[in-house]
């Protein structure tokens, strides 16, 4: 969807606001924020992808003026909501009022460990050869779809070249909208500045992205 | 947000969703044993060791597991190697992807607007910002990180750094080499 997280090439933000010896967290509430988000994210309800597309739906307004942890928040309450677990209401007052939907698996502290040293593979096999080499030119398609992509807005209806054939993996579009995960080929396509920006655009600037197969059209 | 947060938290713990203790040790883990000292450590293993630097090559997940470094936003990495014409330049324009495993949580400017949206048009601009003016023969590739592959910079190895251990060396490598932000100190500077 063509929503606030879509940032690549918009201008207006400032310069970079780097903090010197940064402290990985701003607020005590920012360190639940992350544990609250995995440790709901182990329920199994959702996927990474449905995650991505709570968050891309907050409006832009406050989707901009939010901090990234407050992005993850109101997202989280969306999901819980929409997966049973809790309610809007539930959180105003503080208190559990509703029987939640039971989660494949919660987790607990002895287990957090290993699943964080083990993470979540999204790659996957399929049958299909590769329908695009390295070396080939293509072009990524132009849509606008609703729904969750992860082909940005600045790099639709450009031409590029293969770079690398990274393997198949699990496919955001449909994953994030309980269609399954339906894997493909992804490819870092590598795309010339100019080809992207235009006219004023860096003439040594090269930026690719991890595009999946059905982004991509042979030329 | 500490109100809302903490409200959230206490449903979900009176539901028996969630086990505060899994949450302290969420944090724990990010707050001293997940950091970009694990992305050194694979920096400078790939300086010292050439045939380590090849395997980062052609399977950087491999060979940054055999270190011990896994899991969460690591699950797939691809290492990028500056050299003497490209500098890499990581960013992801979409949400905030980066490879926890080895760099730990992303700082605030990674994930805020100015960065994720001006590294794809103006990078030379972003670096400027950090203070890295390169040379305008060198070329800047940018990897947006728009799928499940994440980037580890590997910045070139600084002159002057023949005898160094390979501790003194992860030393020279921060947080912000690794992601292209910068570029590996000089030995005697700090990080």
């Amino acid at each position: 969807m063509n929503g606030p997280h879509d940032l690549g090439g918009q201008m207006g933000f400032g310069p970079v606001a780097a903090e010197k010896d940064e402290p990985y967290f701003h607020a005590e509430w920012e360190k639940r924020a992350l544990g609250l988000t995995l440790s709901c994210g182990a329920f199994g309800a959702w996927t990474i992808d449905e995650s991505r597309h709570a968050r891309e739906n907050i409006p832009p307004a406050d989707y901009l003026s939010a901090s990234y942890y407050e992005i993850w928040i109101r997202a989280l309450e969306v999901l819980l909501d929409r997966h049973g677990f809790t309610t809007a209401a539930e959180i105003d007052v503080g208190h559990k009022q509703m029987i939640a939907a039971v989660p494949k698996r919660i987790l607990k502290a002895d287990m957090v460990a290993s699943v964080l040293a083990r993470g979540g593979a999204c790659d996957r096999p399929v049958e299909a050869a590769a329908r695009f080499a390295v070396g080939e030119k293509v072009r990524t398609k132009n849509f606008n779809p609703e729904t969750h992509t992860r082909l940005p807005r600045y790099a639709r209806a450009r031409i590029g070249v293969v770079e690398a054939v990274q393997g198949s993996f699990v496919f955001p579009d449909d994953n994030a909208h309980g269609k399954g995960e339906n894997p493909q080929w992804v490819y870092t396509v590598v795309f010339d500045g100019r080809e992207i920006w235009g006219v004023g655009a860096d003439p040594s600037l090269t930026v690719s992205i991890d595009a999946w197969e059905s982004y991509l059209e042979p030329l | 947000m500490q109100a809302r947060v903490k409200a959230l938290e206490t449903v979900l713990t009176e539901k028996g969703l969630i086990d505060p203790a899994a949450v302290d040790a969420i944090v724990e883990a990010y707050e001293t044993q997940i950091g970009p000292r694990n992305g050194a450590h694979v920096v400078a293993r790939a300086w010292s060791d050439p045939a380590f630097a090849e395997w980062l090559k052609s399977d950087a997940t491999a060979a940054i597991a055999s270190l011990g470094y896994t899991g969460r936003q690591g699950e797939h990495m691809r290492a990028v190697f500056n050299t003497h014409t490209t500098h890499n330049l990581v960013v992801c324009t979409l949400c905030s992807c980066y490879p926890w495993s080895v760099l730990g949580l992303p700082p605030v400017w990674y994930k805020a607007p100015a960065y994720r949206s001006r590294a794809v048009i103006d990078p030379r601009g972003v670096l400027a910002e950090f203070g890295l003016t390169l040379p305008a023969e060198k070329k800047i590739r940018v990897w947006d990180s728009t799928a499940e592959l994440r980037y580890l910079v590997i910045p070139e190895r600084p002159e002057g750094t023949e005898g160094l251990s390979e501790q003194q060396l992860a030393g020279l490598v921060s947080r912000d080499a690794m992601i292209g932000t910068a570029v590996a100190s000089a030995p005697g500077a700090a990080a």
